[in-house]
Parts: C-alpha cells; structure tokens; sequence
C-alpha cells in the first residue's frame, strides 16, 4: 500500500481521530488527537488490509525551540556553497510542528506483512504531557515509553512500570527536553566526607 | 513443624524451608559485554526473574547530536555500534541525505555496501566468537578475532582507521576505494573463509556447545514481532523479515543474497544464522566489487558544470554568484607541481553538502571556500524543515535513523532506534525459566552493543 492510500484508509475510518496527514518525502505521517491513540493503533495492528505487527520505534520532540534557534543568515547569500534550502525541490512540503504544541510522541509502525511504514504523531498540550501507554498492544511499547519519560517526562497512562531507564533514579529533570542545557552536569558521587 | 507422620518424601520436601535467591549478575562482569546488570531471582538454578538494567553508558548521543552541525555527527554515529561503525554512518547519511532530496552516485553506493557487509562480517565475528569463548571455546574466539582483524586490516586500507571511522558524508563518503582494494579482500575473504570453516568444526557439532546452545534462550516468532525485534535474532524465529530485502536501500535490490532463517529461535539458531549471513555477506561484497562502476563517489547533480577557474574568478569579480553557484572549478594544481597525476575521482559535485577532497582544500581557493561554506559557524549543511526515518539492516537488526530539521544548520532532533534496544527489552521474558547457566549463551547471542542500547 502506498502511502497516500495507507493515509486514507485511516482517515476514511477515523475522520476524528486524524487533524493532518502528510506523506513528507514519502513518509506517510498521520498526525492523531491524543485520545484516539489506542484504538487506532489497536486498528492498524489488527486489521488485515493494514496488519502493523511491528511498533518499530516511539519516540517524542520536543518543539519548544523550533524555529527559534538562531539561523545565521549573516553569510548565507555570499560565496558560492551554500543555497538556500529553499531552492531544494520538495514536491510535498512538511506543514511543520503541530501549532501552539510542545511535545510529539511519535510511533513508527511497520508491516511484516505488506511492508509499509506509518508514522503516527500524538501532540500533546503542554498542560497534559501525559498519552495513553500502548504496552497492552505491544509489550515492547514498555522500555520504549520508560525512556521517552526518562528523557522528556512523558508520562503514559496505563504503563506498568513507569520508571527512569538510561538515567538514574536520583537524576533531575529531562535531558532530552529543550530546555536542559547541554553542559549541565549532576554529578551521582558527592564530596566524600 | 507440619505433620511428618505420613513419611512421604514429597511431604518431607515440601516441609523444607526454601529461599528464593537474588544474584546480581554485572554491571561490571565478564560475560555482560559492556555493561549492564541483571538482577536474577532464582529457585535453585533456575531463574524466576529477571531486572535487566541497562542505562550504564548513556553518554547523551541525541543530546549531542543536536549541538553539532549535520557532519559533525559523524563521529557519535561510530560509537553507537563500534564493531560496525560504518553501518552507522551509513544509516545516518541515508536519512540525512532523505531529508536534503538527494542521492548520492552509483559508485558511493557500492562503497558504502561493501563496507556495510564488511562490517557485518567483523560484527557477527565477534558476537560469536565472544560467546563461543564464555562457553569454554577460547580457540575460536582467538581465531575469530583473528578474522576480524584481517577485515579492519580492509577497512583500515580504505578509512584510514579500524574503528571509529567516521567515513561517511552527507552526500559520499571520504574517499575513494584504493585502486587494488579487490585484491586484498579477496585475501581476506579466504582467510575468513577459512576461519569459518575451522570455527563451523570447532563449534557446530561439539557436544558442549550444541547441549548448552539449543533449546535454551527460546523465544517464539509471535513475540519476538510483540517486541519489536529485527535482524538475526527474529530470523532465528523463523520470520525472514531484514531490510535489505523487504525494504531494499541503496543497491541491495541488484544484489542476490540469501536471507537464513532457523526454526526454533534459540541460542542454536541464532548462532546458525548468523553464520550462514556471514557467508552471505561475502557473497554481496564479491557482487558489488565485481558490478561496481567506475567514476566519482559524490553527489552529481544536473544543474553543476565545470568551468575554467580562472573564468569561475572573473564572474566572481563582477558579482554574478548566481551563475557559478552550481558549478566547479577546473583548476590545474599549481600548488603541488603541474606534473602532479589527475586528481582522484572523488571530485567534489554537490557542493551545497559535500566536503571537499583535501587537495582542493589546499590546493584552490575555490576548494577552501567550499570547506570554509560547510564547517565555519553559521554555515553547512542545512536541509529543509521536516522530519524523515530511515531504517537499514544493523548487524543486530533495524538501524533506523529518524531526523526532524528545522532548516538550521544544526539537527533539530535526531533519534537512533538501536536494534538490539528491542532484544533487550525481551531479555527478561526470554531468561525467565531458563538455567543461570543458560544466561550466558543467551546473553551472547543477543549481541548487545552497549554503546547503541544506552547512547
């Protein structure tokens, strides 16, 4: 199936569930409205036509700085290296992060059967930051969901062990998130005496 | 005490006080490669439970990679997977390469599968000859480590370095490969032959390692899918899912390999599997440097002519950048001596992307502009705003690169979905039932990669 028929399979039968869609560089992308996660996942997974048996990744972003990073124009019409990436033929623009939103939860799902890829993109308010766990559909949603929470305090409701998995227990914060600078450090040892 | 007046031995057992055991395998121990912990809670010997810890060598790659230009990643991509660090760089380009809209040449094509499989073979080397030593069979990791040398010997010949390569580029690779390069892979191929050989006698029919590889670390096809697990350790499963075939990049769909599969998904099978894809991968290396065309390694795009440097300067001087800003020089070297042989083959195209070769760096000024465009501050490469994934075949299963670019010329967000993440995931299931003894051999066919589990 190709992506835009894969796009529009979803949406013919779940017209509420699904504010955008795009197939960027042939990705199909189906943007979901959070409360419609699993029982659309628990659709893609189950039936035949579509038979996604693989939850290939989950990961989030964080948007907070999209756009706002500095873009150093300063330069970037002189010499001859450089063109403005505009000038790179995208024949279906990316509409760019869902508006007013902070965290993405994104699935990457795959089909062993008919080998296509969706991609499902969850924004979450940033009141909320807390998505429905798809660890009942696939047990490896678990580690993956323990680290989008231990790298961008996502929370998943309904997970059975929601805990830090790369990080330590006693770690502070969210590295992931946009606004954990780089270089700080916390150290786990403190002074000895 | 409870009644003992039956004198039934059952009853006698069942009065026995018994304790349930927390061993704490790792994270600093000899058979958990890299490090990670496993807290195991047995009856006997026989594991109840099992906490795998992971998380020990998480260095921040995303973090980082978000800090540094698209290029700059490069060099964290090597060591996500350090026995097969081209894979990497690989998977990284490709997606990178995705989201600019670009492809890159034939040629840079059939290098870099060449040292994918390359890498595959070092890879699978080690997995099993790091797990055939943990069970008793030292020989056959010396002689596997052996092998594996002679093919960083190859890589070495054509990066420059053994491990951390950082070959790839966005849009090529470094260099070209070295004009005798078949040669010496042959050579290699034939030792590695041999090893295999040797190794398949050692190993495949030993009594010891056929009681302690089959049977134990089963895991079903149906679970291993539930878990998101790809590459050797679901084929063992019998699901021949692999990326090379089902999703064919670069030029996999011209080349002919088999993809092994087992039966049973245990320790045997995966062992077997991964023997025969080393085969398999020679066979592809021998196909693509028998098939690979000639010409440069770089991106060639329709638009980029070559002129005259010294006609390239005079638009310059009047100000018309547009109409040169796709083309390349032809310069003559002056700097190294005119009777300097032509330059290689790896002449820059795309130059939006590519680094330069390093005799235009020195050697023009044209060439030194191109380098200062792509790595002063505030240059480089920048591709348009969006977000693509690009998934290619690890040596331990889907390698998948998913990048978001808000048009700067740094990574907005780039995310690795490490193969053996999924395994690991699954290890507790998979160990829980089995003997301690069987952790071992389970643990070294999950060929966990601690630098691509904990990033």
């Amino acid at each position: 199936m190709n992506a835009a028929s894969l796009i529009d399979s979803v949406v013919q039968r779940f017209p509420d569930a699904v504010s955008a869609s795009h197939s960027y560089r042939g990705d199909a992308t189906l943007v979901l409205r959070p409360q419609f996660l699993v029982v659309v996942a628990q659709f893609l997974k189950q039936d035949p036509a579509l038979a996604m048996n693989f939850l290939m990744d989950l990961t989030a972003v964080d948007y907070s700085a999209f756009g706002t990073r500095p873009t150093p124009a300063f330069f970037s019409s002189s010499g001859v290296a450089v063109r403005p990436s505009t000038q790179i033929p995208d024949p279906d623009p990316w509409a760019g992060p869902p508006n007013g939103v902070r965290f993405t939860v994104v699935y990457h799902l795959f089909s062993l059967v008919h080998k296509h890829r969706l991609r499902l993109v969850v924004p979450l308010e940033e009141a909320v930051e807390e998505v429905d766990s798809l660890t009942s559909l696939w047990p490896g949603a678990n580690w993956l969901e323990r680290e989008v929470w231990d790298m961008f305090g996502i929370r998943f409701r309904g997970h059975p062990d929601l805990k830090r998995i790369l990080m330590y227990d006693e770690f502070e914060g969210h590295p992931l998130r946009k606004d954990y600078p780089v270089k700080k450090r916390q150290p786990l040892i403190g002074p000895v005496n | 005490m409870a009644d003992q007046s039956n004198g039934s031995p059952h009853a006698h057992a069942a009065d026995m006080e018994t304790r349930d055991m927390l061993l704490n395998i790792g994270p600093a121990h000899p058979a958990m490669h890299g490090i990670i912990r496993i807290l195991a809670q047995l009856d006997g010997e026989r594991i109840d439970r099992a906490d795998v810890e992971i998380g020990y060598l998480h260095r921040g790659f995303e973090k980082m990679a978000e800090t540094v230009d698209y290029n700059g990643v490069m060099p964290y991509t090597d060591r996500l997977n350090y026995v097969s660090p081209l894979i990497n760089n690989m998977g990284y380009c490709m997606a990178v390469e995705k989201l600019l809209g670009i492809t890159v040449p034939e040629r840079c094509h059939y290098v870099r599968v060449i040292l994918a499989e390359i890498s595959r073979l070092a890879d699978h080397l080690t997995c099993i000859g790091a797990s055939a030593m943990e069970l008793g069979a030292f020989t056959v990791f010396l002689y596997m480590i052996k092998a594996r040398e002679y093919l960083w010997e190859l890589v070495e010949r054509v990066t420059g370095a053994r491990m951390t390569v950082s070959y790839c580029r966005v849009g090529g690779v470094k260099g070209d490969l070295p004009a005798d390069f078949a040669e010496p892979c042959a050579k290699a191929f034939a030792e590695t032959g041999r090893v295999l050989a040797e190794s398949d006698i050692l190993l495949t029919r030993n009594r010891i390692f056929v009681d302690r590889m089959s049977g134990t670390g089963v895991i079903s096809a149906a679970d291993a899918v539930s878990y998101g697990i790809t590459g050797p350790f679901l084929r063992s499963t019998g699901t021949d899912y692999d990326v090379r075939k089902d999703c064919p990049y670069a030029i996999y769909d011209r080349l002919s390999f088999d993809v092994p599969v087992g039966t049973r998904g245990d320790n045997m099978d995966r062992y077997l599997v991964r023997m025969e894809e080393m085969q398999q991968s020679m066979r592809m290396v021998e196909q693509a440097l028998r098939d690979i065309p000639p010409g440069p390694v770089q991106v060639h795009p329709e638009t980029g002519r070559q002129i005259p440097a010294a006609e390239m300067v005079d638009l310059a001087k009047v100000g018309n950048i547009a109409a040169i800003r796709d083309d390349s020089a032809l310069t003559c070297p002056t700097l190294e001596g005119s009777g300097r042989e032509e330059r290689p083959s790896v002449a820059t195209h795309e130059k939006r992307v590519f680094l330069p070769p390093k005799e235009d760096t020195y050697g023009n000024i044209e060439g030194l502009m191109q380098q200062f465009k792509l790595v002063m501050f505030g240059h480089g490469v920048r591709p348009p705003r969006g977000e693509v994934y690009f998934p290619v075949e690890g040596a331990n299963g889907e390698l998948g690169f998913y990048v978001v670019s808000d048009g700067t010329g740094n990574p907005y967000r780039v995310r690795v979905r490490p193969p053996c993440f999924a395994i690991m995931s699954a290890l507790s299931k998979i160990l829980t039932g089995d003997m301690i003894a069987d952790m071992i051999p389970t643990f070294g066919s999950v060929n966990m990669i601690g630098g691509e589990l904990d990033r």
